[in-house]
């Protein structure tokens, strides 16, 4: 029985937030109600002709340099035939054998080894609308609003050998998006989608096996479950002597399973030609170096910084770069603290852990890197504990007030007053003989049970070092 | 003389000086189709309480003697393949028999900026695919010189009309022929202007590189008032050339002495009809007595242009009609069983058989396997016959030939032969793929039918057109004949 | 190069054209005479000449990122052939 390696090339669709469509001039923002977001144009009336969105071609051409793609110096649009309520014209005009982009690559990391995953291409194209199921088959509903918001589509080589390398992908192209501005890049708003195409063959063999396609995954989750599954059953299946059948997959998450998406009809023939009303792009260097120059610095050269400038593990510094929202946070703490190691503990730790537990999206939440810098500078100076500094964090992630606000309304200034102090820890000493007995016996423990008290007593304001300090004190005077 | 005798310019210039009232101008249209749409079926939808409110409306500003556009208060037809606002729009197909535009084309705009009051939705083959009218799916026009024949098409009702003397001018649609052609037929005026002189936003697409808008006139100066009315930039098209617009008009003084003519041997050669090549050899004459030479020139491509044509026209049309699916507007087919079975009994129901052939055809042609021995081989033959004319230019300033073969045939003479009916167009298809200008001027008669002179141009220079054919009607006397209804 | 009736029934499927027995063969006839006119093209060698998709030198047409209003949603469905909620409605989608 040969061992199988497996074969995964992606096609992702990325969303670009332009304002406008890219043919029309109708609004792509998000959650309109049904039709609302429609003209003559994009609902393919009678007549209409489309005209090219500018900005939408400017973030193509910035994704594609992003993944460092050769850019085209002539680039058109054709038309791909076929028909589906949601495709007004019956043709969704995209861009077949001169795309914006070709031969990029990204570098992906999975466990702790770089991977260079090579890019096809990049091009540009139309959404398609938003067709509704009504439940007992009595027919669908078609919304026109989500149709020509900008596309681009990156197609990787297969370079790609497994889910969590498919996961490291997703995630990298979602940063490098993200970074450069383009896309909203929200999976759950289908910003962000991809479809994988997915493959096995025996180790050492050069040629592909067949490949099924899972179309239209929208979640992290999804693609590397639904990557898993499916090598999975193409194992049992080419294990059993069976063969792999070429065909399109949905990843049912309910199920836990693929299903085939096999329709009754023939195979698609596109007919692509090239469409009659557009007109070529001529993309000269002066265009390509103004695009150029607005790309910020992107993930990558932001990770290598974080390790050489803050002294930042390789692991934290790719997961504070692996979302620029986190990586902005970071930088705007350091103009208020200058422990970024700190900083870098707070936001993959605390903040992290609560979106996590709470489901919540970065967005969601009050915090800004002032008051979390801020915050670490009450740390420093003593003002509050590490303890007490959990629970401003907490209230400033869901009230956004400074961390000077939250401490004096509530009281948490940290007890650095040694007479006040003292006196607790006498009457904790006084209250627990046992204890204190344990501790002349050298049980060290004993010690913490006492630092414990006291700190119950001062509801965890005092200043924990101290009370140590004058615990070990007393209980040598006792 | 009734006002429906007036050219443009004496319409507007009774109209200013208060001699006609536009309702008066109005009512006279009406009267005519009236009179004799029955007979000549060009009209598909009349627009005729509108258009009396319109009239109403544009004699009040006569009266007041506000600012008022060139050809404000004069009644037009508009072939049915241009969208019109809140006016019946059905491209002569059964599909759109309930469709109801919610905008305006950019031709439609510019004529009511210029005062122009839509009459009415004139008669074509179903989505223009055509040359004779009988293609269309409600009614055949009959050409006004003889009724048992066809007026050409694929804007027969817009040639039609104008030739009947229903309305002063028309709107018509040119992708291979389909202005020119029906002019000829019809002895009247016809211009396709270079390809993107006029936004195509708003014309039902059929060939989207091909397709141009022009006017239908009785009088060669009349065609220039209209082209002025219409020509122009638009932002929604991105196939519009940003060019300047000339005076039109005023391009029309001057004389073609010293003008070099080409004429081009394969469009005098076999299967042109020896009366009408006679009718081109004296028109000729006629432009060597007014100053201009002429000698032969060869375009010798242009025995594959119908080929390429109709593989190129057909491949377009095939992805341009495919939004005609029942989802969102047109006629849908009943009770389907499944979203498949609506895609296939509204589209076989809504089309007629000369367009399901070319979406046959082209849908072919674009076919896996078959794109490129067929529709990339049109597309680079294409560029071979756009390379004759260029050629042609640099020695010529104008080449002229017969627009059409033949006059006009029979109605049902041709019809069960596809490929004899596209040969009418051999002598416009290579213009069209071209994409230069060209008009159809009357030139003659032969056995009591119009025959048409095609003078054809370099891209935009629609002036040199317009002013030969100005200065040969002038000089001959072929305009001024009307056909008996 | 010709077109046989099982040619002819493929390109009807997608095309979306429901075709009878009698159109379909006369189609096949019809469109066999048309490809083989257009066999003639053949006669050119066209190796080395450019396809042409515009006749206009035009390129780099675009406009500015700038949202313009869209239809009301009763001019959307004005022509719907039916309509439930502001939505178009299909038949079922056969699987």
């Amino acid at each position: 029985m040969p061992t199988f390696e497996t074969v995964i090339g992606l096609e992702v669709h990325v969303e670009l937030h332009t304002n406008s469509k890219i043919f029309c001039g109708c609004s792509t923002s998000f959650g309109a109600p049904p039709n609302t977001h429609t003209c003559p144009i994009c609902l393919g009336h009678p007549g209409v002709l489309p005209v090219l969105n500018k900005q939408a071609v400017e973030y193509a051409m910035k994704a594609a340099m992003a993944l460092n793609c050769e850019i085209a110096d002539i680039s058109k649009f054709d038309r791909k035939n076929y028909f589906y309520p949601d495709s007004p014209k019956a043709y969704q005009i995209s861009q077949y054998d001169q795309p914006i982009g070709r031969n990029g690559w990204i570098d992906i990391e999975v466990d702790g080894k770089t991977k260079r995953i090579t890019i096809d291409r990049l091009h540009l194209e139309e959404d398609a609308g938003k067709l509704t199921h009504m439940e007992g088959g009595f027919g669908s509903l078609v919304d026109f609003n989500r149709v020509g918001t900008p596309l681009v589509e990156i197609v990787s080589n297969p370079d790609i050998r497994s889910a969590q390398e498919a996961e490291a992908y997703m995630q990298k192209l979602r940063a490098i998006m993200q970074y450069c501005d383009v896309s909203d890049v929200k999976m759950e708003e289908g910003s962000l989608r991809c479809d994988v195409n997915i493959s096995l063959r025996p180790v050492g063999q050069e040629e592909y096996g067949t490949k099924t396609e899972l179309k239209n995954m929208n979640s992290f989750r999804g693609v590397v479950r639904g990557t898993e599954y499916e090598v999975e059953r193409q194992t049992d299946v080419l294990e059993d002597g069976g063969t792999i059948v070429q065909e399109t997959r949905r990843w049912d998450e309910s199920q836990g399973r693929t299903l085939s998406m096999r329709s009754k009809e023939e195979a698609h023939d596109y007919r692509y030609f090239p469409d009659p009303d557009l007109v070529t792009l001529y993309i000269d260097e002066e265009w390509k170096e103004r695009v150029r120059a607005t790309i910020p610095e992107l993930p990558d050269a932001r990770k290598a910084r974080y390790a050489s400038e803050f002294g930042l593990s390789s692991y934290d510094a790719d997961v504070l770069t692996s979302s620029k929202k986190l990586a902005d946070l970071l930088e705007e703490s350091l103009n208020y603290t200058k422990d970024a190691k700190a900083v870098a503990n707070w936001i993959m730790g605390d903040l992290l852990g609560y979106l996590n537990q709470n489901s919540k999206e970065i967005d969601d939440v009050l915090l800004n890197g002032q008051n979390l810098g801020e915050m670490i500078g009450l740390i420093e100076k003593g003002t509050i504990s590490n303890k007490i500094a959990k629970t401003v964090f907490k209230e400033m992630l869901e009230s956004g007030k400074a961390p000077q606000v939250i401490v004096e309304e509530k009281g948490l200034v940290q007890i650095s007053d040694e007479g006040a102090i003292r006196g607790i820890v006498e009457q904790i000493v006084a209250a627990n003989p046992q204890s204190v007995e344990d501790y002349r016996a050298g049980k060290e423990r004993a010690i913490g049970f006492l630092v414990g008290q006291v700190m119950r007593e001062t509801k965890g304001k005092a200043n924990p070092t101290l009370v140590n300090e004058l615990l070990v004190d007393v209980l040598k005077q006792a | 003389m009734t006002p429906l005798d007036y050219t443009l310019a004496e319409l507007k210039q009774q109209l200013s000086a208060r001699t006609l009232s536009a309702t008066e101008l109005t009512d006279a249209v009406f009267a005519r189709i009236a009179a004799t749409d029955g007979t000549v079926q060009a009209f598909l939808t009349l627009n005729e309480e509108q258009a009396r409110a319109e009239a109403r409306r544009y004699d009040d500003k006569y009266i007041q003697g506000e600012g008022l556009g060139a050809l404000a208060g004069i009644p037009a037809g508009i072939k049915d393949n241009i969208i019109t606002e809140g006016l019946r729009t059905t491209c002569a197909s059964r599909f759109l028999d309930n469709f109801v535009p919610v905008h305006d084309a950019f031709v439609s705009r510019k004529l009511k900026e210029a005062g122009v009051i839509t009459a009415g939705k004139l008669n074509m083959d179903e989505f223009a695919m055509g040359g004779s009218n009988e293609n269309s799916a409600y009614q055949v026009t009959r050409n006004p010189w003889d009724v048992e024949r066809v007026p050409g098409g694929s804007s027969g009702g817009s040639a039609a009309a104008v030739a009947a003397g229903q309305v002063p001018f028309s709107l018509g649609s040119d992708t291979g022929g389909s202005i020119r052609q029906p002019a000829s037929y019809c002895g009247i005026v016809g211009l396709k202007p270079t390809y993107g002189l006029v936004s195509r936003f708003g014309l039902v697409a059929f060939a989207s590189s091909l397709d141009q808008i022009g006017p239908l006139t009785r009088t060669v100066e009349d065609s220039a008032h209209v082209l002025q009315a219409i020509a122009g930039h638009d932002t929604m098209d991105s196939t519009s050339a940003n060019v300047e617009i000339p005076d039109y008009a005023a391009a029309l003084q001057g004389d073609v002495r010293g003008l070099r003519i080409g004429v081009p041997k394969e469009y005098m050669g076999e299967g042109v009809d020896p009366k009408v090549k006679q009718a081109v050899l004296d028109a000729l004459k006629t432009f060597e007595s007014l100053g201009a030479t002429w000698e032969e020139v060869s375009l010798p491509h242009t025995e594959y242009a119908v080929a390429a044509y109709y593989l190129l026209a057909s491949s377009e049309a095939s992805s341009n009609l495919s939004r005609f699916d029942g989802v969102r507007y047109g006629v849908r087919a009943e009770n389907p069983d499944n979203l498949i079975d609506l895609y296939f009994k509204s589209r076989s129901e809504g089309f007629g058989s000369e367009v399901k052939r070319r979406i046959m055809l082209g849908t072919y042609a674009l076919s896996s396997g078959y794109y490129d021995a067929y529709y990339l081989k049109a597309q680079k033959v294409r560029t071979l016959i756009k390379q004759d004319f260029d050629q042609a230019f640099q020695k010529y300033d104008l080449l002229i030939g017969p627009t059409a073969p033949t006059t006009a045939f029979k109605i049902g003479e041709q019809i069960n032969n596809p490929l004899q009916m596209y040969m009418n167009d051999i002598l416009t298809i290579p213009v069209s793929l071209a994409g230069v200008p060209a008009i159809s001027v009357p030139c003659g008669m032969a056995d009591g039918l119009p025959v048409g002179l095609q003078i054809i141009g370099k891209p935009f220079d629609e002036s040199a057109v317009l002013r030969a054919a100005h200065l040969f009607e002038q000089a001959t006397e072929h305009h001024k004949l009307r056909p008996q209804l | 190069m010709s077109i046989n009736l099982h040619d002819v029934e493929h390109v009807a499927k997608l095309a979306r054209l429901l075709l009878t027995d009698e159109e379909k063969e006369r189609y096949t006839d019809q469109l066999n005479a048309i490809l083989k006119y257009a066999d003639k093209l053949n006669e050119l060698n066209t190796d080395d000449v450019q396809p042409t998709t515009h006749v206009l030198p035009i390129r780099n047409v675009m406009r500015e990122d700038e949202v313009r209003p869209s239809l009301d949603r009763e001019h959307v469905m004005k022509n719907a052939p039916e309509e439930e909620d502001g939505q178009f409605r299909v038949p079922a989608v056969l699987e």
